[in-house]
């Protein structure tokens, strides 16, 4: 990540012990705490919980202990690798540097794992939690964490950049891997509005859904994913005005997730954009970083744009925002994210409904 | 072979941790300070009993390391080890 120093943004001491991908939610974690204007030690410690996803876990801290492994021997492994390889490492590093000790989980479903963070952080929150650390990071880009990516046959075998990752173009042909992702701080609205501080948006709905074996030939669960979020927020789909799609650069998944769209809300009937295509598919981090997205639509009336889609794909009827921002006001918005083996998640995202002391 | 001094197995620890002397408060005689009160926890301790074994040569078992609560333990086992040979 360019621009990213890890030594000005996390401890000392956590440098060596965990991975990249941790280092970068360490990092937006004490943003976001900033943002929020959290200060951990004076919260009852047992009620701060921190719930991320991870996809790929810690492979460029496994990749330099296999090579010390492979060129020096066992006895030339790090210590600390037993700990920073694992999904669970980044949640516990927060907890651990925060003091957080609330209910703590990781949830690992590829892309799709970045929403269901939050579905997790709402269930911790009914269970009495005061705020929840959530969202997820992503740090895929060691040679064996690229080599993991490739079973899947859906990375871009295109080197040129502007036509490497297409979604919903006639010309699609896979996507470019990206590292990052977001962190947001959860909290119901009473405990907002009780701290004074303005939020974001509310979680409005979410589902989750598991698609059938492929060779059984029936179709993709993701409309029901949609729809049972829709319903969990008590909306009609004529109240949503921006869909942030997964967008998988894939003909089929293209196809099959623009047809879903469709059933659910018409053809061309929602504006549908995909910001991923200005940083890669951040894996755990994508669809966190799309929430982010858009509350921060919701904020400033404006949806970023789909870049690179040169013609769309005549399988996908959608009013795709492309290589502009677009400026309408959004209240209400749905996030669409996938996993690699049939995992389908939908949530969604509205102006907040409780008034907070001060309007954001 | 000349005895193993606290300013080396300083450094090991240094470069164990990762960090600077300064802010894991590594000054001065911490020869029986216990780990734990300078942030060295039963990690950071096995890392420091592997780093001996790969640096300094001297093999040093699972059941060993954990034993080790302050720095003349390891200096202790490291300089009879040496001396045995």
């Amino acid at each position: 990540m360019p621009g990213f120093v890890t030594k000005d943004r996390v401890p000392g001491r956590l440098v060596p012990q965990t991975d990249h991908w941790t280092h970068l939610a360490l990092a937006a974690t004490d943003l976001a705490l900033l943002d929020a204007d959290i200060r951990p030690a004076e919260l009852p410690e047992y009620e701060m919980a921190v719930v991320t996803a991870s996809s790929s876990g810690g492979v460029e801290f496994g990749q330099r202990e296999i090579e010390r492994l492979w060129a020096n021997g066992p006895r030339h492994v790090g210590a600390y690798q037993s700990i920073a390889w694992f999904y669970a490492a980044t949640t516990g590093q927060i907890s651990i540097r925060h003091g957080m000790r609330g209910p703590c989980g990781v949830v690992v479903a590829e892309q799709a794992g970045g929403l269901e963070a939050f579905a997790q952080a709402r269930r911790v929150l009914d269970d009495g939690a005061r705020i929840v650390v959530s969202g997820g990071t992503d740090a895929p880009f060691s040679p064996y964490g690229l080599t993991c990516q490739l079973s899947n046959g859906r990375l871009s075998r295109i080197d040129d950049p502007d036509r490497a990752y297409r979604p919903f173009d006639g010309e699609a042909a896979g996507y470019v891997p990206g590292e990052g992702g977001a962190i947001v701080i959860v909290e119901t609205p009473a405990s907002a509005a009780e701290r004074g501080v303005p939020g974001y948006g509310e979680i409005a709905g979410y589902a989750a859904t598991f698609d059938p074996p492929p060779w059984t030939g029936q179709p993709s669960a993701l409309r029901a994913a949609i729809q049972g979020a829709l319903r969990d927020a008590e909306l009609d789909p004529s109240e949503v005005d921006a869909v942030f799609a997964d967008a998988a650069g894939d003909p089929d998944l293209d196809a099959a997730e623009a047809a879903a769209i469709c059933a659910v809300f018409g053809a061309y009937a929602v504006p549908v954009t995909a910001p991923k295509t200005m940083t890669g598919r951040l894996y755990a981090g994508g669809a966190p970083l799309d929430l982010v997205d858009a509350l921060l639509s919701i904020r400033d009336a404006v949806l970023p744009p789909t870049i690179g889609v040169r013609t769309l794909s005549p399988d996908c009827r959608i009013d795709l925002v492309r290589d502009r921002r677009r400026q309408l006001p959004v209240r209400t918005a749905l996030i669409i994210a996938r996993g690699y083996g049939g995992f389908n998640a939908a949530l969604v995202v509205r102006a907040c409904q409780v008034p907070t002391k001060r309007s954001s | 072979m000349s005895e193993r001094t606290l300013t080396e197995l300083r450094e090991l620890m240094i470069a164990s941790a990762g960090v600077g002397e300064d802010e894991l408060r590594l000054g001065g005689d911490i020869l029986d300070t216990p780990f734990t009160d300078l942030d060295l926890d039963s990690l950071a301790v096995l890392e420091i009993a592997s780093r001996v074994e790969r640096d300094w040569g001297v093999s040093v078992s699972d059941a060993v390391a954990n034993g080790f609560k302050t720095p003349r333990m390891v200096l202790d086992f490291v300089n009879n080890r040496t001396a045995v040979r």
